[in-house]
């Protein structure tokens, strides 16, 4: 703090040295008292030592409270400021506790190595997720997918769309879908971003008998409560099988995508879900469809499909198991044994932490047969072991190797697969 | 007999009666499919039981905070998110937090704090309340995703109960996940990790012996 009166420290010094050259005076001649004037010169020096610190006290008063006029100022401002970029977050839909932008972008990929009878490079799936939320009640999702890369004539992948409804809550346990959805069965269908589960090619149960991913167009009704039970029940276009050839009645052949499909025949879906108990899960489904060849044969291939799966993770440790069966009507399927289809499959695994990410550890032994009906020896297996490391919660790298029992042992092979995902 | 158009072959438009499927073989199928829609009608009274249920799941702030404080919330006080907790947010949670202050609710030892963070793509609101350095409760505000519907229920979140911060910031309790929701819980287990970070920053009186 700078003084406007700089000489204020000099004049005190001379008035203390005044009186102290008086005081010295009056001692050394003790009888001798200082005359009226000199009396008057020290109370007038003092008035003077006296007006010069008042006016030094009143600056600093003063001082201090132009200092916390300043900081009220600054404090008014920063808040000004911390508002002012509140807001524009909020606007732009960027940050927490603000309205967000109502559309949001996710998606995933896979790039797959495989290495057996066949050795291939393979960027799988990618996808790219858009969902659109129109109020607290109404939202949209959609998901686009390039397979195997590249599509077009000759070429070995395709463009497809893989998810597109519309979502209604109708109250805190209960929606409505209406589009394009995953069908509710298994647990691959409907979650299959590759950081979710173990192995790099998904497992030929699900593939196969259930086939994932399996989407159809209809309508879908779920209820969910605090009890952790979930039902759904979904009305959809129906599976559309070759009849003749050698993948007559093969179900994974059957799905139409709904890409302009055969809708005289439909087919409805059931659920029940128990996931009360953090880190398990159980399900089980019942679909039964119309007519497999939707009214292409003179008789009615009708279908059922049943399904039952369990999901455990229990601190480090995960069980996966699921069992799937279709039975299916008419003469023509029995011809060959493919009306009865079923998988089944068990995968033990164990997850743990390290400074630099997780790793997982897993076995799978799985089972499938897709002409089960006859006494013909068709079922295939396999046994998988394998590592996944994700660096973070949506990278992940996965190396594993399958060793093929299959029916016809000709087939047979060791594939050593490797592959890296990621999802968001 | 009620039909649905595209179930069965339509002819003429006339119903096709429904005996022949169940004189077919195999009525198992259909046995079963009546067997679940049967459970979900089983299901209807939980419906209206989980009224008192959808306040206990989906709360509003205001409730959330009322609930907490004994009805009578104190007034908001602010945490800013200054250079010197950055790097321990960061730690925490992989990225900045976004927001330049975070407003917060005391009284005595027990702080509330309304967070954000995005599970798969889509954001959670989430309410914390420390004690003692101890998650007192934890309850889903607002949920968006498609997956993941278990961790808005007490079931799940319970298990955040009592969870402490240890040293290197990592919760002292396992918490188990939710199968298909794998995103979604560890975004709930960060921000818990959060909110006993924040809480230790705004420095609670100790609890008087």
């Amino acid at each position: 703090m700078k003084s406007s009166n700089p000489h204020w420290k000099r004049r005190a010094l001379a008035g203390i040295a005044t009186l102290s050259a008086l005081a010295g005076n009056h001692w050394a001649s003790a009888q001798e008292l200082p005359s009226r004037e000199e009396m008057w010169a020290i109370i007038q020096q003092q008035q003077a030592e006296i007006e010069a610190l008042k006016e030094r006290v009143g600056m600093t008063e003063g001082t201090l409270q132009e200092t916390q006029q300043a900081i009220s100022i600054a404090s008014e401002q920063v808040e000004a400021t911390a508002s002012f970029v509140e807001e524009v977050v909020a606007d732009t839909g960027s940050g927490a506790a603000s309205p967000r932008s109502k559309t949001s972008i996710g998606g995933y990929g896979e790039l797959h190595y495989n290495f057996g009878k066949k050795d291939q490079a393979d960027f799988h799936r990618w996808v790219l997720f858009f969902g659109h939320e129109f109020n607290d009640r109404v939202r949209m999702f959609s998901e686009v997918e390039l397979e195997h890369s590249i599509a077009g004539d000759g070429q070995p992948g395709e463009v497809e769309l893989e998810q597109a409804f519309i979502e209604f809550d109708l109250n805190e346990t209960d929606k409505l879908k209406a589009g394009l959805f995953l069908l509710p069965v298994g647990i691959l269908n409907e979650t299959h971003e590759p950081a979710t589960f173990y192995g790099v090619e998904r497992n030929n149960v699900e593939k196969n008998i259930i086939p994932t991913t399996w989407w159809e167009g209809g309508l879908a009704y779920t209820h969910q409560n605090a009890s952790g039970w979930a039902f759904d029940a979904a009305a959809h276009s129906g599976l559309y099988v070759p009849t003749s050839g050698s993948k007559a009645f093969n179900i994974r052949s059957g799905r139409q995508k709904v890409g302009e499909a055969e809708a005289s025949d439909g087919a409805i879906t059931t659920r029940a879900t128990y996931s009360g108990l953090p880190g398990m899960q159980f399900g089980v489904t019942a679909q039964y469809q119309g007519d497999l060849a939707q009214g292409t044969l003179a008789e009615t291939a009708d279908a059922t499909l049943l399904s039952a799966h369990a999901d455990i993770q229990r601190g480090g440790f995960g069980l996966r198991a699921l069992y799937a069966r279709w039975d299916i009507g008419g003469a023509l399927a029995g011809v060959n044994g493919a009306d009865e289809q079923f998988g089944y499959y068990i995968e033990p695994s164990y997850r743990f932490a390290t400074e630099t990410g997780d790793w997982g550890l897993f076995a799978r032994y799985s089972v499938y047969d897709t002409f089960a009906g006859d006494d013909t020896d068709s079922e295939d297996s396999f046994f998988d072991l394998g590592v996944n490391y994700w660096p973070i919660d949506n990278v992940v790298f996965k190396a594993d190797v399958q060793f093929t029992d299959y029916a016809d042992s000709s087939k047979n092979e060791e594939i050593v697969n490797l592959g890296v995902g990621y999802h968001f | 007999m009620v039909r649905l158009p595209g179930l069965f072959a339509i002819q003429g438009l006339l119903p096709v009666s429904l005996q022949p499927f169940f004189l077919d073989h195999m009525p198992i199928r259909l046995a079963t499919c009546l067997c679940l829609t049967l459970i979900c009608m089983l299901a209807a009274p939980s419906i209206e039981a989980t009224d008192e249920v959808a306040e206990e799941t989906y709360l509003a702030p205001d409730q959330f905070l009322a609930d907490t404080f004994d009805q009578a919330p104190p007034k908001p006080q602010v945490l800013w998110l200054t250079k010197s907790l950055k790097p321990r947010i960061r730690e925490i949670l992989g990225h900045d937090y976004p927001a330049v202050r975070i407003r917060y609710w005391r009284q005595e030892n027990r702080t509330a704090w309304i967070l954000e963070e995005i599970g798969k793509t889509q954001p959670i609101t989430v309410g914390i309340a420390v004690e003692d350095e101890q998650i007192a409760r934890l309850k889903v505000l607002v949920y968006r995703e498609s997956h993941g519907w278990e961790v808005k229920y007490p079931f799940f979140t319970d298990q955040f109960q009592d969870a402490s911060l240890e040293d290197d910031m990592e919760l002292s309790k396992n918490i188990d996940g939710i199968a298909g929701a794998t995103l979604s819980v560890n975004a709930l287990e960060r921000l818990s990790r959060l909110a006993l970070y924040f809480h230790q920053q705004t420095n609670p009186p100790p609890p008087e012996a």
